[in-house]
């Protein structure tokens, strides 16, 4: 059945698979978000303690979904994950390091005897939170300002820039998109908070948590008005009906304007945002999270869809136009992506036990019971 | 596949960032493999008796399952970036094969364990008995899952089937999943893996248990722990002999060099015999005539029935594997390398004619190629011996590790039957070894990964592409710098974790 697909249709599925699993990553970076939040909201050991509980029971979700990012990108579009990793090396070696860093913070922080001491494991979540999550938002960037590099006969990538990678955050446009993921996981990662904790026995966490919440978005717009205004102004990598890349005009504002749906998507996505951090900053309500959650996963599409639909290459090279990377050129062959496919069939219901388990666990919320808990963080 | 010049230092760098990473990763998985299933055991054991002594040491073991997964997870996600980053070439040209595994990884067994740990952790008070217990099953068949799917990946390495060269589009492209996933190698690897990680998990158990009985403390609870671990220890020892068999056997078939080095076999012959016991001869070079061994004890035609489960089989040594052996039909690495270097030549004129547009010509190059194409990876080899992996470490490796193993299944009788006659704490001996055995499970697993991998060198994928023309092509001080960081980084989260795990076990499970 899915075999008899075209390969440029199963190449579009994939694109889509992996935008989906990208903006839930982003969704679930409230994670993150909290961890820089931390030392803010958190007045005492006790606060902190029921934050970092919080946090620590879905730490885990996030990572696992960056790491299926990571593979389904390796297994769809394996020409994007040789390139990008291979020549792009510092930026992602720096976000790898953040991800190695946080994966022990949680389960050591307060364990007695645990070397480093409780703050360099708090530095370690906050330095997630903020450079890992700073280098994605600028190595996405990169999607839309394009890379130094090129590609030879047999696929392989030379890197042009000494940087290594590195200079992705040095351009305006993917710090503010960089900038712009910090202050919205933040966002995120109080309104989590919120929904999650008890506040019976700590008001002020509360508060301080709602007030966050507000600030942290002020703190994201300008960021966000700078990249949607750029996005919508820059030139863009197009590609012609021969697969050949060449600069065009307007380009991502043309897409939005080809995708009416994406167009909607991204309208539809901030205003929830809105709607969430007025809900939590504003109101006494805790569902914020799930506004300002399926915002962030729609404007998480609209940037994978505005970068790689409409013919456009989502990994363009600004040295060398013709080694740019679209979903055409850069996929599995067309047997690997139908084997993916059936296998996608199994997502929903991932998705469903996933949800299953945590309404289950998520029922009661997190109180002084459960930091006091010996398997507590 | 012109790769200009290739840098040999960056490549070993590039090797030494690799193996310290596995190796250090290594450390953490078998733990987990393991202990994931005994602590589903001890839970089991508790919902069905309704027992809180055996919810209390169900806790405690997870106390510890929980401090070494943290690591374990940490060190994971290193590996599947470093594909990228270090062996770009490599994931270009087998991505198309490779990723499928991982991706399937991610979504089959990383959600099923990073979901139900959260619930075996934190859902003690806040689901019902059943469904904790349900849980902690579901993190040990999720963890045993991941294995499945990164063997499959590695066993398509080591025995590259259901693909085929695309010369169109420069790489490897797979045609049948099944053949990949059903490979003998990869069914012979994920067997012997997680068995014998089975082992180190139950010695890991042992090995705390045994320290607590030395010191009079929490007699009950070590006594139980090392009942459950024997049982499972000793019926996956076994398994582990009988599928390490299976490997050996698999081996021959379609990786004779790693036998004949693990063996130290030079010259073939028919009803060849193993050495049971033997010192290499260090002075031995390929070729020199003399004797492969100081000392040895052999057993008469034991490597031709282990090899090909016939007594007078042929079983083929280096010398045979390099310089060919034309009487049983193999053919010598020089003029593999002729034919290999004949593919990477139409190879190339596939792509002069693909860019000029001459289909003629394509087609042509086309036909030539195909008559080649099984023997790729050997044109980009400078020299027949190349083929020969480090014989002395793969040889020690493999032999050490098979006497531990076979220790092992010994040790854990004894435990079985001390335990049985209720004297086991008198035996301090045994104890005593007991407490050192998880140590040396983790050095026969970390043996045989030595024995998988460097018993394949020079070849990333077995025939086709040797480890370097798979790296990425970055200059040597940046993988140099790579290195460090991982090693310090490493460094400090050792310690880390093996202080906590120390604390943790002095606290004992009356802290938990």
């Amino acid at each position: 059945m899915i075999g008899n697909l075209d390969i440029v249709v199963l190449q579009q599925i994939w694109w889509i698979i992996c935008s989906i699993v990208g903006a839930l990553f982003l969704f679930l970076t409230f994670v993150q978000g909290g961890q820089t939040l931390l030392w803010q909201v958190a007045k005492d050991e006790t606060e902190k303690s029921l934050v970092v509980n919080s946090l620590g029971r879905k730490w885990e979700l996030t990572f696992t979904t960056l790491v299926l990012f990571g593979g389904a990108l390796f297994a769809a579009f394996p020409k994007f994950y040789a390139t990008s990793f291979g020549g792009a090396y510092w930026v992602w070696m720096l976000i790898l390091f953040s991800f190695i860093i946080q994966a022990v913070s949680y389960e050591y922080r307060t364990k007695p005897d645990n070397f480093l001491g409780q703050k360099v494991y708090e530095t370690f979540l906050f330095i997630n939170g903020s450079v890992g999550i700073l280098l994605i938002g600028a190595a996405v960037g990169t999607f839309f300002t394009g890379s130094n590099f090129t590609l030879n006969d047999m696929n392989q990538v030379a890197w042009t820039n000494s940087l290594r990678g590195m200079e992705a955050a040095f351009s305006f446009f993917n710090l503010s998109l960089g900038l712009f993921l910090v202050f919205n996981a933040r966002v995120l990662g109080a309104m989590y908070l919120v929904n999650n904790i008890d506040f019976t026995e700590t008001p002020e966490l509360e508060v301080r948590l709602r007030k966050n919440c507000l600030t942290s978005f002020l703190c994201a717009l300008p960021f966000l008005l700078y990249v949607l205004v750029s996005l919508l102004l820059i030139d863009g990598y197009g590609l012609d009906g021969n697969g050949v890349v060449s600069m065009v005009a307007y380009k991502y504002l043309g897409n939005l304007l080809a995708m009416p749906a994406v167009l909607g998507m991204l309208l539809v996505g901030l205003l929830l945002v809105i709607m969430g951090v007025l809900r939590t900053s504003l109101g006494t309500g805790t569902s914020g999270i799930w506004f300002g959650g399926l915002g962030t996963v729609f404007v998480g599409l609209v940037i994978f869809f505005t970068a790689g639909f409409n013919n456009t290459a989502f990994y363009p090279s600004k040295v060398d136009l013709q080694s740019s990377l679209s979903i055409y050129n850069a996929s599995s062959s067309h047997y690997t992506l139908t084997v993916m496919t059936y296998v996608a069939f199994m997502i929903p219901f991932v998705l469903a036990y996933v949800i299953y388990v945590w309404r289950q666990m998520d029922s009661r919320k997190i109180d002084l019971n459960d930091i006091a808990d010996k398997k507590a963080y | 596949m012109k790769m200009g010049e290739i840098d040999l230092t960056m490549v070993n760098w590039a090797r030494a960032q690799f193996i310290l990473t596995v190796m250090y990763h290594w450390i953490f998985v078998p733990i987990t493999l393991g202990l994931s299933f005994l602590c589903a055991f001890f839970e089991s054991m508790y919902v069905r008796t309704g027992d809180d002594e055996w919810k209390k040491l169900t806790k405690f073991w997870m106390t510890l399952f929980g401090i070494n997964f943290a690591i374990g997870v940490a060190t994971g996600i290193i590996l599947e970036f470093q594909f990228g980053t270090n062996w770009s070439n490599y994931s270009w040209m087998v991505g198309d094969i490779f990723g499928a595994p991982l991706a399937i990884e991610g979504i089959f067994a990383f959600f099923l364990e990073a979901t139900f740990f959260a619930v075996m952790f934190f859902g003690w008070e806040r689901t019902s008995k059943r469904f904790h217990l349900f849980s902690t099953w579901m993190v040990a068949i999720g963890s045993n899952l991941s294995a499945l799917w990164i063997l499959v990946a590695n066993g398509w390495m080591q025995y590259p089937v259901g693909m085929a060269f695309n010369p169109e589009s420069a790489r490897f492209e797979m045609q049948n999943f099944w053949e990949v996933l059903f490979s003998p190698v990869a069914i012979a690897k994920f067997t012997h893996t997680t068995s014998s990680s089975f082992v180190v998990g139950s010695f890991f158990v042992i090995s705390i248990s045994s320290y607590y009985l030395l010191k009079g403390r929490h007699v009950n609870m070590a006594k139980r722990s090392i009942i459950v671990a024997s049982v499972f220890g000793l019926i996956s020892s076994l398994f582990t002999a009988f599928t390490g068999d299976e490997s050996a056997f698999a081996n021959a078939h379609y990786q004779p060099m790693k036998l004949a080095a693990y063996e130290g076999l030079y010259e073939g012959e028919r009803g060849a015999d193993i050495v049971a016991l033997g010192i290499l001869n260090s002075g031995k070079r390929l070729g020199d005539g003399q004797e492969p061994f100081a000392f040895e004890v052999s057993i008469p035609k034991g490597l031709s029935i282990m090899a090909k489960r016939e007594l007078n089989a042929f079983v083929p040594g280096i010398k045979d594997l390099v310089y060919g052996n034309e009487a049983e039909g193999i053919m010598s690495v020089a003029e593999k390398m002729e034919k290999g270097k004949a593919a990477v030549a139409d190879f190339a004129a596939i792509q002069e004619a693909g860019k000029s547009g001459d289909e003629q010509a394509k087609a042509a190059a086309l036909e030539r190629f195909k008559v080649n194409q099984d023997y790729l990876g050997f044109g980009y080899l400078d020299t027949p011996e190349e083929i020969v992996p480090p014989v002395a470490t793969v040889y020690y490796s493999f032999h050490i590790m098979v006497y531990l193993g076979s220790f092992f299944i010994l040790l854990f009788m004894l435990y079985l039957y001390f335990s049985y006659k209720d004297t086991l704490e008198d035996k301090i001996w045994l104890l005593a070894l007991g407490f050192c055995s998880f140590f040396l499970a983790l050095t026969a697993s970390e043996l045989g990964w030595v024995v998988a991998e460097v018993g394949r060198q020079p070849w990333a994928i077995q025939d086709l592409m040797p480890v370097k023309m798979a790296t990425t092509n970055i200059g040597v001080g940046h993988v140099q710098t790579t290195f460090f960081m991982f090693f310090v980084l490493f460094g400090a989260l050792l310690i880390a974790e093996i202080k906590i795990m120390l604390k943790q076990i002095k606290i004992g499970p009356e802290g938990v």
